[in-house]
């Protein structure tokens, strides 16, 4: 494919630029999305009858459509990346609000009772407890707000070439090069698998405790638990 | 209402437990001691002081607290877990990290599992992280709020010998929640019935509890067969044991002949070393060529320096013979005693108790804490 990589100057970037752009803009909101899911997930499951209307909001939210929400924003942002990244943000509410409540939620009765019973306060609990045992559940949920985020920049195009390598799709066809759109739809296909492929090696790391469903046989340094289990019923 | 006036001096250094059906307050009245229930009314003395007079952390952290499924904290492993308040306390890592092996070993854990996570142990091994994290901080009190229900019955009674070894070392003042009146009897020093309501049904010894219950309620919750169960609380020691009808099987016909047969209708046959064969009719018994095929078996037989009257009966009502059969420590012969003697040193026991009931009033428990509401 002759010029697979050869940009269209109008762009003003190499393939890398426009890669880099790519990831900010949609890895930038998934963030954004995360600070303000973290509190706002915390008051749902300290209020329990916060976290339907929320539930509600955040759904109705994302069934706007991005186009009506750039025709919002363009008034008071401009053609701007923070036009793309502000609905965005917006978006990754859906998955993360429910995915942290969900997360922070299951840690068990028994477990929070010990901890209130070891003297550990409501913040400490939280911090120390709560959050570190929610993270798999966090991270399922940052993994499939990454995704849709990193194929949801591209509509960006449509505001001014706002929409990294998205801004491809359209190159593709003006200037009548569909290598262009292969290019766009392949490198966010990549990204998208790389930055899944990357939250979950962040997850095997923050959760050495979970057990791991591959290693079914036991090593051979390692006893059997059932073989512990009745060492421990012979005492 | 969850618990109605109760009022309760629990005696320091001792097992003190909360025995009752479900919903009967025990659990409330567990932790309305380190406050994670507040009472609406009365108040709670440790040492004579009133629990609400000190921030509710540090007096947490004063107490240890075990619960049913350990309550382990999962991202944490077994070492941290168990350093877990030392740390709170403002411990160094190594030091808090050294208690905590220290302890492993004590609840009879595996140094090889510190650093292990919880879900790579079994449940018994969990609830014993459960019991070393309580200690980890030396509180004088720890709260046990049914432990052991949630593990097979081996594992409980390995757990729950252990948790009395751990007391003999160490003399906490223990509050136990159970719902398992045989726990109770076991564990406990005093014995707490409650009856819904968190009424106080009957508070004593478990001893007395089995011998003289307070009202229809505690029987009943005693179940149907308390006066055997009472007999653990009578030491065998007292037994008279015969010698007389036991033979070895390699007698000679003259040794057979000359066993004084008067006071049992069988002889027991045992090994060269002493240890139990089987019982026969003395006519049957061939010299040199005793066929242990065809001896009578002798149930199970009891220790008879450590076991109650309680195990003596059982292995008396097993044998078909209607004898039991004592060893000592090593497993040999001690004497053989029939049911009947059993029965008197039963009934022995009983008046012996009841005289002793009547010379020394029972003493009082000392101060500590006080449930009112």
């Amino acid at each position: 494919m002759n010029g697979f990589f050869d940009i269209p100057s109008d762009l003003q970037h190499s393939w890398l630029g426009l890669v880099g752009l790519h990831l900010r803009e949609a890895l930038l909101p998934v963030l954004a999305g995360l600070v303000v899911s973290l509190p706002l997930a915390q008051l749902c499951v300290r209020f329990r009858w916060l976290y339907p209307p929320v539930l509600w909001v955040t759904t109705v939210l994302y069934a706007i459509p991005s186009l009506a929400f750039f025709v919002l924003l363009i008034d008071y942002t401009g053609q701007t990346e923070l036009t793309v990244m502000i609905p965005l943000t917006v978006y990754s509410l859906v998955v993360l609000v429910p995915a942290i409540v969900d997360g922070v939620r299951s840690v068990p009765q028994e477990t929070l009772a010990a901890a209130t019973a070891m003297g550990f306060g409501p913040v400490r609990r939280y911090l120390q407890v709560q959050l570190p045992i929610a993270v798999p559940a966090i991270i399922a949920g940052l993994r499939v707000a990454t995704v849709s985020s990193i194929s949801l920049v591209s509509v960006g195009t449509l505001i001014g070439n706002q929409g990294a390598l998205g801004n491809l799709l359209n190159d593709a066809n003006i200037y009548n090069r569909p290598e262009l759109a292969v290019n766009a739809v392949l490198s966010m296909a990549a990204l998208a698998i790389l930055a899944d492929g990357l939250l979950v090696g962040l997850r095997l790391l923050l959760t050495p405790w979970m057990p791991r469903r591959t290693r079914t046989k036991p090593k051979a340094g390692r006893p059997d638990p059932a073989v512990l289990a009745l060492e421990d019923a012979a005492r | 209402m969850a618990v109605d006036r109760l009022s309760l001096d629990i005696p320091d250094r001792s097992i003190t437990v909360l025995v009752g059906p479900s919903g009967c307050g025990k659990t409330t009245t567990l932790r309305m001691i380190n406050r994670m229930v507040e009472p609406s009314e009365g108040t709670i003395l440790l040492d004579g002081q009133d629990i609400q007079q000190q921030p509710v952390n540090t007096l947490r952290r004063s107490m240890g607290y075990v619960i049913q499924n350990a309550g382990l904290f999962q991202h944490r492993t077994i070492v941290d877990n168990i350093a877990t308040v030392p740390r709170m306390l403002g411990w160094g890592k190594d030091k808090a990290r050294a208690r905590a092996r220290e302890l492993m070993e004590r609840v009879g854990l595996d140094g090889a599992l510190a650093k292990r996570y919880p879900y790579q142990l079994s449940g018994g091994q969990q609830q014993r992280v459960g019991v070393a994290r309580a200690l980890a901080a030396d509180p004088p009190v720890l709260l046990m709020d049914e432990p052991f229900s949630a593990v097979d019955p081996v594992v409980r009674k390995g757990l729950q010998d252990e948790l009395l070894r751990i007391q003999a070392e160490l003399g906490k003042t223990i509050v136990f929640v159970t719902h398992d009146i045989d726990e109770a009897v076991k564990l406990g020093t005093m014995v707490a019935v409650m009856r819904t309501g968190g009424h106080l049904a009957q508070f004593a010894p478990p001893a007395e509890l089995l011998s003289d219950p307070a009202d229809a309620f505690v029987e009943d919750f005693l179940g149907a067969d308390r006066g055997i169960r009472r007999l653990s609380f009578f030491p065998a020691t007292g037994l008279e044991l015969l010698t007389g009808p036991i033979v070895a099987v390699d007698a000679t016909a003259e040794q057979v002949a000359a066993r004084d047969t008067a006071g049992a209708p069988y002889l027991l046959v045992t090994d060269q070393e002493g240890r139990p064969l089987g019982w026969s009719e003395p006519g049957e018994l061939t010299a040199g060529n005793i066929r242990q095929a065809e001896l009578l078996p002798y149930g199970r037989p009891f220790v008879a320096g450590t076991d109650s009257l309680r195990s003596a009966l059982d292995c008396a009502v097993l044998s078909p013979t209607g004898w039991a059969v004592a060893v000592d420590a090593e497993g040999r012969t001690a004497g053989v005693v029939s049911q009947q003697t059993i029965g008197e040193a039963i009934r022995g026991a009983h008046a012996e108790r009841r005289a002793s009931d009547r010379a020394a009033e029972r003493p009082q428990a000392g101060k500590d804490s006080r449930v009112a509401r």
